[in-house]
C-alpha cells in the first residue's frame, strides 16, 4: 500500500458544501499518480462541489483535504480545474489561441513573458484537442462542442499533476467523447491524476474510483463495486443492462 | 477653422492636452469597466466622489484630497453593504451613490456659490486648466499604465472568468480592488478637467466604441484612447466656434463616434449574412419555381 506521502489528493471526513451548509459529508479516499476518480450522480448531487472544492473555489466545511500534500488552491502551476460551464465574455470576441494561452497564465505569473515553450504548449493543446484550425477565431463564434474542445485546450497547457474536470465531454459529439477518453488515458499515463464528474456511466469504465454520489457518499470503490445494482437503484432509481 | 483656435490660444493648447491626457487615462480605466462589467460602479464612483470635493472646496484644500477620501469611503462603505448584510453588489452602490450624492449636494448648498461651484465640479473647467492640472493628469496616467501593464493577466482573467482567476493563483479580491482603484485614480484626476458627470461618459463610450472592433485589450484600449483623443479634438473645436460647453461638446463626440461605428457594424454584419446565405443557397428562388 502506498504511504500517504504519495497520496497526490487525500480526504479525511471531507464535508463539502456552501455557507457552511453541507452537501456531501464524510468523504475519505485517497489517490494516486496515473489514477482516475469518477463522479457520478444526478443534478445537484454534490460532484460539482467536490471539485469546486479540490481547486480551491469553496472552503472545505469541515474534515481535510491535501492536493498535492497542500491545501487546495495553493499549487496553481500543478493544478488545472475545467468548470461545468467554462465562461468567454462575448463583450471581447478573444480568439481561440488566446483563450488557451490564458492556461499558461499560473506559470507566468505577472512578470515572466511567454517563451518558446510555452507557444509550443499552446501550439500542441490545440493540436491535441483538434482546434488548431480554429486557432485564429473568435470563440464566440463557435459552436459549443467546439469551445468545449478550447476550454479542454486551455486545462491542458497547465501541464498539471492534477486535472479536475466537470463534465469534460458535455457538449461534445462521439467523436468528442473518445477524444477525451484518449486525452484522460495520455495524461494518466504520464502520471497525472485526474478526477472528473459525469452523467455517464459509461465513462466510469477506465476510472481506478468511482463515487457515486446523492447528497452523499452512496457508494465508492472499484467501477464493478460501486457500480453494484443495489446502489444505482438507490442514485438513479435504476440499474444498468446486463 | 480646424487649427488656428490651437495654435493662436494658449488656453486651448493646454484644453487639448489635458483633453488627449484623460482620453488615453479613461481608455485603460474604461476597457476594463465595459469588460468586466463595472459601469455602475464606475458611474456612482464619478458622482460618489461629490462630497469630498465639496467640503474640499468649503475647507479651502485642493479638490483631489476631498475626492480621494470621497472614493475610499465609498469602496469601503459598498464592501461593508454588501458583505455584512448579505445585499447584492448592485443595491450597495445604488444605497452609497445616491447616499454621497445628496450629501455632497448639501454641502454645496452651504456655499455661496452654490450653482457656479456645482456646475464646476459637475462639468468640469477644461478650458481653465493649468499646467500643474497637466501634470497631475500625467501623473495619474503614469500609475494607471503601470498597474494595468503589470495586472494585464489576473485583470484579463477576471473580465473572462473571475473561478479561472483564482485558480490561475491569482487573488481575485486583491486584483478587482485594484482595478477599482484604477477606475477611483481615473475619476479623481479627471473631474477637474471634463467634470464627474462626464468623466463618466469617457470612460464608457470610448472603451465601448474599442470593443466594437477590438479582439485583443490592448487593441480595445488603442482605439478607446484614438476616439477619446479625436472626440477632445472636434468637441473642442465645436465649442470653440459655437461658443458650447467644452466637456459636454466631447463627451457627447464620443458617444457620436460610437453610434456611428456600431451603426457600421451592424451594417457590415448584415451585408455579411446576405453574402453567406446567398453563398448557401444560391438556388433557393429557382427551386420555388420548380416546386
Amino acid at each position: 500500500m502506498s504511504s500517504s506521502i504519495d497520496c497526490t489528493i487525500k480526504t479525511e471526513h471531507l464535508a463539502v458544501g456552501y455557507s457552511k451548509f453541507p452537501i456531501v459529508g464524510d468523504i475519505s479516499l485517497n489517490m494516486h499518480p496515473g489514477e482516475l476518480l469518477v463522479l457520478i450522480g444526478t443534478n445537484g448531487s454534490g460532484k460539482s462541489t467536490i471539485l469546486k472544492t479540490m481547486a480551491g473555489l469553496l472552503q472545505p466545511i469541515n474534515g481535510q483535504l491535501k492536493i498535492l500534500g497542500s491545501a487546495p488552491g495553493s499549487l496553481p502551476k500543478r493544478v488545472a480545474y475545467l468548470p461545468q460551464h467554462p465562461v468567454s465574455t462575448h463583450t471581447l470576441p478573444l480568439r481561440v489561441r488566446d483563450v488557451v494561452a490564458m492556461g499558461r497564465f499560473a506559470h507566468l505569473g505577472l512578470f515572466n513573458k511567454p517563451t518558446t515553450h510555452d507557444n509550443k504548449v499552446v501550439e500542441n493543446s490545440m493540436r491535441l484537442t483538434g482546434i488548431d484550425s480554429q486557432a485564429n477565431d473568435p470563440i464566440r463564434d463557435l459552436s459549443g462542442g467546439q469551445q468545449q474542445r478550447t476550454h479542454l485546450a486551455q486545462v491542458l497547457t497547465r501541464q498539471a499533476e492534477v486535472l479536475l474536470l466537470d463534465e469534460p465531454t458535455a457538449g461534445l459529439d462521439v467523436n468528442g467523447r473518445k477524444l477525451v477518453a484518449e486525452l484522460i488515458a495520455s495524461e494518466r499515463a504520464r502520471g497525472v491524476t485526474v478526477v472528473m464528474a459525469t452523467h455517464e456511466l459509461q465513462d466510469a469504465e477506465q476510472a481506478n474510483t468511482v463515487m457515486l454520489l446523492a447528497q452523499r457518499v452512496v457508494s465508492i470503490g472499484a467501477p464493478e463495486v460501486a457500480l453494484r445494482d443495489e446502489y444505482l437503484r438507490e442514485c438513479f432509481g435504476f440499474t444498468q443492462p446486463h | 477653422m480646424f487649427i488656428e483656435p490651437f495654435t493662436n490660444n494658449e488656453f486651448m493648447r493646454l484644453s487639448l492636452a489635458a483633453g488627449i491626457l484623460v482620453a488615453i487615462t479613461c481608455a485603460i480605466a474604461g476597457t476594463f469597466v465595459v469588460l468586466r462589467g463595472l459601469a455602475f460602479i464606475g458611474d456612482a464612483l464619478s458622482h460618489g466622489v461629490l462630497p469630498g470635493i465639496a467640503t474640499a472646496m468649503l475647507l479651502g484644500v485642493s479638490g483631489v484630497i476631498g475626492a480621494a477620501v470621497s472614493s475610499l469611503v465609498m469602496m469601503a462603505g459598498v464592501s461593508v453593504v454588501s458583505r455584512r448584510f448579505r445585499l447584492s453588489g448592485d443595491t450597495a452602490i445604488g444605497l452609497l451613490f445616491v447616499g454621497m450624492l445628496a450629501l455632497g449636494v448639501m454641502i454645496t448648498s452651504r456655499s455661496r456659490s452654490f450653482v457656479g461651484d456645482l456646475s464646476r465640479i459637475l462639468f468640469g473647467e477644461l478650458l481653465g486648466v493649468n499646467t500643474r492640472d497637466l501634470i497631475l493628469q500625467l501623473i495619474a496616467l503614469v500609475i494607471i499604465g503601470v498597474v494595468a501593464f503589470v495586472a494585464r493577466r489576473p485583470f484579463l482573467l477576471l473580465c473572462v472568468d473571475e473561478g479561472l482567476a483564482k485558480t490561475s493563483g491569482f487573488s481575485s479580491r486583491l486584483f478587482h480592488n485594484l482595478m477599482l482603484m484604477i477606475v477611483a485614480v481615473t475619476v479623481i484626476a479627471s473631474f477637474q478637467t471634463v467634470g464627474t458627470l462626464l468623466v463618466f461618459g469617457m470612460l464608457i463610450a470610448p472603451a465601448a466604441t474599442g470593443a466594437l472592433f477590438a479582439r485583443r485589450i490592448s487593441t480595445m484600449i488603442f482605439i478607446a484612447a484614438l476616439v477619446g483623443s479625436v472626440s477632445s479634438y472636434v468637441g473642442l473645436l465645436v465649442s470653440y466656434h459655437f461658443n458650447l460647453a467644452a466637456g459636454a461638446s466631447i463627451v457627447l463626440t464620443a458617444v457620436l463616434i460610437f453610434a456611428i461605428a456600431a451603426t457600421y457594424t451592424e451594417i457590415r454584419k448584415a451585408i455579411a449574412d446576405n453574402g453567406h446565405n446567398e453563398h448557401e443557397h444560391p438556388h433557393s428562388h429557382a427551386g420555388s419555381h420548380i416546386k
